[in-house]
């Protein structure tokens, strides 16, 4: 145990040069690129004086090296700074947006998991068959799928043609956030309130998005189970388990699966990032009002603090996904303790 | 891989053309028989590119349509004989669109793979074969910027670089310069503990010479795997970008463009906007994975384990 605490705590000490450099690669790019947050509010339009003026109130006349360690002393003490281009803290979009897009990245990896973990046990399990083939092809097809482009076959599919469901944003015309809103998830929020019509209209409005996440990211994961039921299905105590007369289904669902586990957790981390990746995508897509598209607003406002807070959010998030799976990975698994 | 059309030293056959495709087609019989499944795989996804390299080559040939023009047709015709595509919400031709549209991808791609292998793989080996303060620091640098979402990255430099063909190729070719570093790093530091290398260094040759001679010939076998998974990545990036509006100006056709201003007459019903742009990005990318996939398995069977 005292082992486990000791890489817990090398792990966590690792990531902090980690961010370090993401931030210090994010400040350097976004000030020697063409373009300002004065020129961009004010529209160029604006004379010289007025331009100097905002800019001297915003710091930005100060040099970048005093900018750069002024701001990382702002955020050891966890402050974000204030936007340069409207009246708020960067924590209060931040705050406001983070909830969206990690809801649907929770739904969508939940999705991922359902269709990706069972596809690929039941494919190793049909070894060189037609189904076993056919599964493999869907899951390389899926991987080769712009989750953009999912997204907007289904909105047609499903959207359009069937007129089944939702294609854009987190509610209805008929739902009012603020008689629940709360935690900001959602579902979470309206189940709280007890309000079960809402509910419904935030879970059908949350389906399409999150699937199209699902679906695309699904590929990686079929793929992993399949090779690792693979090994696991040659193990002793498969054979073992096959011998005792244990039904098929228990040995390969029940024994196996349970050890084939480990890897594929491994690559949730690892797969966390793209999924972050894919939900900005869809969250343009779906009009989801997350993150993503807070980034894109602001990237075109050059409001420098508030873009560098969405990349520490995301960089933190990185890390704290991947420090989770190593920690888990260690307790489960006691030879990868350093 | 023993054939009888290929004697072993046959001096007449090295010259001769017919000798030589001779050659050619028993290898690949036999390399069929050798490989399975894998040599098809990697033949469909040869197949696949090289039909898109053969659109982007001759667009002006093989489009009915000028790509620009705003009189190709009725304004958002469902597809038809003359237009077997359909036409978009500015009366142009998509199935023209498409083929002009390849240039622009397929040219980004293969530019941002390049360059950022050829940043990656001399500072991989470089950190790998140095070791010490600057094989940690670079690797740190590297796994930061890997660990990454890379779209993320991608995103925050064409927004800043602005819209254009050279920038979108430079903003796809960052996120992975730590893809190849990695790998090439990782394989330095194998092949360099190998007995030949130390030998190598035994007879009292450069450093140079045994970076160039020694390690990077046995590095490169893998990096022409990743290269093309790498291109299929890049694809869907550069797509990415340009379906968000960073990519590129009006003037250019691209898939990734055409696909976002096809999600505003989705209501309506236009299946074609969406459908054929996004079809021929999965396809292309899928071509690649197909063609990577297949010479893995063929030049490294241990890469990628099934």
């Amino acid at each position: 145990m005292k082992n486990l605490l000791r890489y817990a705590l090398t792990r966590i000490l690792l990531t902090i040069p980690m961010l370090w450099i993401l931030l210090t690669l994010v400040f350097v790019v976004l000030r020697i690129m063409p373009g300002d947050p004065v020129s961009a509010m004010l529209g160029g339009h604006a004379p010289e004086r007025v331009i100097e003026q905002k800019k001297e109130e915003l710091g930005l006349n100060r040099p970048i090296l005093a900018q750069y360690l002024d701001y990382l002393g702002d955020l050891a003490r966890l402050d974000l700074g204030n936007s340069m281009i409207y009246n708020q803290k960067v924590s209060q979009p931040l705050l406001e947006k983070l909830p969206a897009t990690l809801e649907l990245t929770m739904v969508g990896m939940a999705f991922t998991m359902l269709i990706g973990i069972p596809l690929g046990a039941y494919a190793a399990s049909r070894r060189r068959t037609g189904r076993d083939f056919g599964i493999r092809l869907f899951g390389n097809v899926a991987y080769c799928i712009p989750v953009f482009w999912m997204g907007l076959m289904l909105q047609l599919v499903f959207g359009i043609w069937l007129d089944l469901l939702p294609i854009a944003g987190r509610t209805g015309p008929r739902v009012f956030v603020k008689d629940f809103q709360n935690t900001g998830f959602y579902l979470l929020d309206t189940l709280l309130a007890g309000q079960w019509a809402s509910f419904a209209d935030v879970a059908l409005h949350l389906l399409l998005p999150s699937l199209t996440l699902g679906i695309v990211l699904s590929g990686i994961f079929i793929r992993l189970t399949r090779a690792n039921m693979l090994d696991t299905l040659k193990a002793d105590y498969v054979l073992a388990a096959r011998a005792r007369g244990i039904p098929e289904r228990r040995v390969v669902y029940g024994h196996a699966l349970k050890n084939a586990f480990i890897p594929v957790l491994t690559m949730l981390g690892l797969q966390f990032a793209a999924l972050l990746a894919g939900a900005i995508l869809t969250e343009t897509t779906f009009s989801w009002p997350g993150m993503g598209r807070l980034l894109l607003e602001r990237i075109y406002l050059r409001d420098y603090p508030t873009i560098q807070g969405v990349i520490v959010v995301f960089a933190f998030f990185v890390s704290l996904v991947s420090l989770a799976v190593d920690l888990i990975y260690a307790l489960i698994d006691p030879r990868v303790r350093y | 891989m023993a054939s009888p059309m290929a004697p072993p030293t046959a001096a007449g056959s090295r010259f001769s053309v017919a000798g030589g495709l001779a050659r050619l087609l028993a290898r690949f019989g036999a390399a069929h028989k050798k490989y399975g499944v894998e040599w098809w795989i990697l033949i469909a996804g040869a197949v696949v590119i090289l039909f898109a390299i053969f659109m982007a080559s001759f667009p002006a040939t093989l489009a009915r349509y000028d790509p620009l023009d705003q009189e190709a047709g009725p304004q958002m015709a469902a597809p038809s004989r003359a237009h077997p595509m359909g036409t978009d919400n500015l009366s142009r031709d998509v199935l023209s669109r498409m083929i002009h549209g390849s240039r622009t991808i397929l040219g980004v791609a293969f530019a941002a793979a390049i360059l950022s292998s050829l940043i990656g793989i001399p500072l991989g080996l470089l950190s790998g074969f140095a070791g010490g303060p600057l094989d940690r620091v670079l690797s740190l640098i590297m796994d930061s910027i890997y660990s990454f979402p890379g779209l993320i990255l991608a995103i925050a430099f064409a927004a800043m670089l602005g819209p254009g063909v050279v920038n979108i190729t430079l903003s796809v070719a960052v996120i992975y310069i730590p893809t190849y570093f990695r790998l090439v790093r990782g394989q330095t530091l194998s092949i360099k503990e190998e007995l030949y290398v130390e030998a190598a260094r035994a007879i009292g040759a450069p450093r140079r010479t045994i970076l160039g001679r020694y390690i990077f010939p046995n590095v490169i076998a893998t990096v022409v795997v990743v290269f093309s998974l790498n291109i299929a990545d890049a694809i869907m990036t550069e797509a990415a970008l340009s379906y968000i509006g960073l990519g590129l100006p009006a003037g250019i056709p691209d898939w990734g463009m055409d696909l976002s201003m096809g999600k505003k007459f989705l209501p309506s019903g236009v299946w074609w906007m969406i459908t054929f742009p996004g079809a021929m990005i999965s396809l292309l990318a899928l071509g690649f994975t197909m063609l990577g996939e297949g010479l893995s398995e063929i030049l490294n069977p241990r890469l990628l384990e099934k």
